[in-house]
């Protein structure tokens, strides 16, 4: 009888916000259960292909410092994607000095030690095994806020252990060449509460550059910088909400929707980040400058278009 | 029914049932919740009802704001089986330590305490909607004797099983949770159960509630 608990990695540091994540779980919105999933959908689709997974399994999202993994078990192969700098310190005690996008091999007492991710939020790794986690409602994606998913709802802390369910799978240790792109200003459409704002104010939206705040997580962004003033209501029936969209909040601050925010909000709404910006959104550090830029709904399906395109163009460069 | 139907974002129709909260139109947006949801259509990801309006999120890869907009509005909406609807009994202890804002009540709506809980539990109430924190219920609709503002800087932490009136509404917080309602009494059921992965919502849109009220006693032995 094989011992499932044979291989797994002992969690040496946590890093700041390590969880695991999938797609998320869909159509649950209406009893309050907030979507969740990878906050950058492109680098955890690139980080699958190059493992040869199924699309929607697994991985370790991380959020600037990332973990300290040491292995124990049978060979597996890993991959790292975004911007993040690693090493992969192998039992011998040789150092390697890892490169995002490209597959390694890792062996019995091998560490691997995310020091971070750089000039974004955050990365991904991938193994060629399987994680051992049950599916909450169709979905292994932790949502700490809501105490949902994976790891009892919480994310991952030092000393714990993630188990592998091993299938001897062999993988190729392949590489993809790929740099993010960065963005200057966000795309987005007006939205449904656009006619609450002064004149005044629409134009310092779509003018003015704003910062991105220390209080940003997984659920949202807070940006600063000019107060955009509301002159019909600062509060509005409770009404459901999607990702991208720009709440602003009685004190005139915009507030980005992101992937574990709640189901239902009571702020009018100024804009909607367009689909094909969502990853970039997602790795503005706090800091960041940005500025606003309109588009038509038709451009945003457009773009829409040409990002899942880039995804699958990448997708298929992977051999 | 549908007043106006305009696009959210790329990926999401905004479905309005027009300006006022009350039971009719909420019970038209809970009709088309449940027939879009029947249906099954492809590329729908959610659907949100609340009090009147629902959006229906979409995945842009699979389907685009006019194919839907196109789709609900040939839909066929039929009545659904009023047998869904569920009455629901939920008891709630009022004693102190659990009715947090007694005081402010009976300040701001100039009514002693125990007259509150006498209009409160008179009445029969509506759930319009779930949501905001997992599972929790919005309920209306309160008398109007009882409408009162919301606190002025919400709670760090409300605890689970809190019953809340702000406005013409009243809610459950299913879990601890930041929250600005006035607190008026707990009660020992629990509202939300993940591990129930078919039915986690004891309460869902368009069912009906009805108050209990119970002792100190009453809720230790529930909680055991």
């Amino acid at each position: 009888m094989t011992d499932l608990k044979n291989n797994f990695f002992l969690i040496e540091r946590a890093g700041i916000h390590t969880t695991f994540q999938d797609n998320g779980r869909q159509n649950l919105n209406h009893i309050g259960i907030p979507v969740s999933g990878v906050m950058d959908k492109r680098n955890y689709i690139l980080a699958n292909s190059l493992l040869k997974k199924e699309q929607n399994s697994a991985v370790l999202e991380f959020a600037y410092q990332g973990p300290l993994l040491k292995y124990t078990g049978k060979k597996i192969y890993v991959a790292v994607t975004g911007n993040v700098q690693f090493q992969i310190v192998k039992n011998n005690g040789e150092t390697i000095n890892g490169e995002a996008y490209r597959v390694y091999l890792i062996e019995d007492k091998d560490q691997i030690d995310i020091q971070s991710t750089f000039s974004s939020v955050y990365g991904y790794l991938a193994i060629s095994e399987d994680f051992e986690l049950d599916k909450i409602w169709n979905s292994i994606s932790t949502n700490t806020k809501a105490k949902i998913g994976s790891n009892n709802g919480e994310k991952l802390s030092n000393d714990q252990k993630i188990y592998i369910n091993h299938n001897n799978r062999d993988r190729a240790l392949t590489k993809l060449n790929y740099v993010n792109s960065k963005i200057n200003y966000l795309r987005v459409i007006t939205a449904t509460n656009f006619d609450y704002f002064l004149e005044k104010s629409k134009k310092i939206f779509f003018n003015e550059t704003f910062t991105i705040s220390k209080l940003t997580d997984r659920m949202g962004m807070r940006l600063e910088g000019h107060n955009i003033e509301n002159f019909k209501n600062t509060n509005i029936k409770s009404e459901g909400i999607v990702k991208g969209v720009i709440q602003v909040a009685s004190d005139g601050n915009p507030i980005i929707m992101l992937a574990d925010h709640g189901t239902i909000g009571g702020y009018p709404k100024i804009a909607n980040v367009i689909s094909a910006d969502f990853d970039r959104l997602a790795q503005l550090v706090p800091g960041t400058k940005i500025k606003f830029q309109e588009v038509s709904l038709e451009e945003a399906e457009k773009l829409y278009e040409i990002y899942n395109l880039e995804t699958n163009n990448l997708v298929n460069q992977i051999i | 029914m549908i007043r106006n139907i305009i696009n959210l974002g790329d990926a999401a129709a905004y479905c309005d049932f027009g300006p006022e909260v009350n039971q009719e139109i909420n019970k038209n947006v809970i009709k088309y919740f449940r027939n879009i949801k029947d249906r099954n259509i492809r590329g729908i990801t959610n659907i949100t009802p609340s009090y009147n309006k629902l959006i229906i999120s979409f995945d842009l890869s699979v389907t685009k704001f006019t194919e839907v907009k196109k789709l609900i509005e040939n839909l066929e909406i039929e009545e659904k089986d009023e047998n869904l609807k569920k009455m629901i009994e939920i008891p709630i202890c009022c004693d102190e330590g659990f009715r947090v804002d007694h005081k402010r009540l009976e300040n701001l709506l100039k009514i002693k305490f125990e007259e509150i809980l006498d209009i409160f539990f008179h009445k029969e109430y509506f759930c319009y909607m779930t949501g905001f924190i997992a599972g929790m219920p919005f309920l209306g609709d309160l008398n109007e004797q009882l409408r009162a503002k919301r606190l002025e800087t919400p709670r760090v932490k409300v605890p689970k099983g809190s019953i809340g009136l702000t406005e013409q509404f009243c809610n459950i917080y299913t879990y601890e949770s930041p929250g600005g309602w006035n607190i008026i009494g707990r009660t020992p059921l629990d509202i939300f159960d993940k591990k129930n992965q078919d039915f986690p919502a004891l309460i869902n849109p368009g069912d009906k509630v009805k108050f209990k009220k119970i002792s100190k006693d009453e809720y230790d032995r529930f909680k055991k």
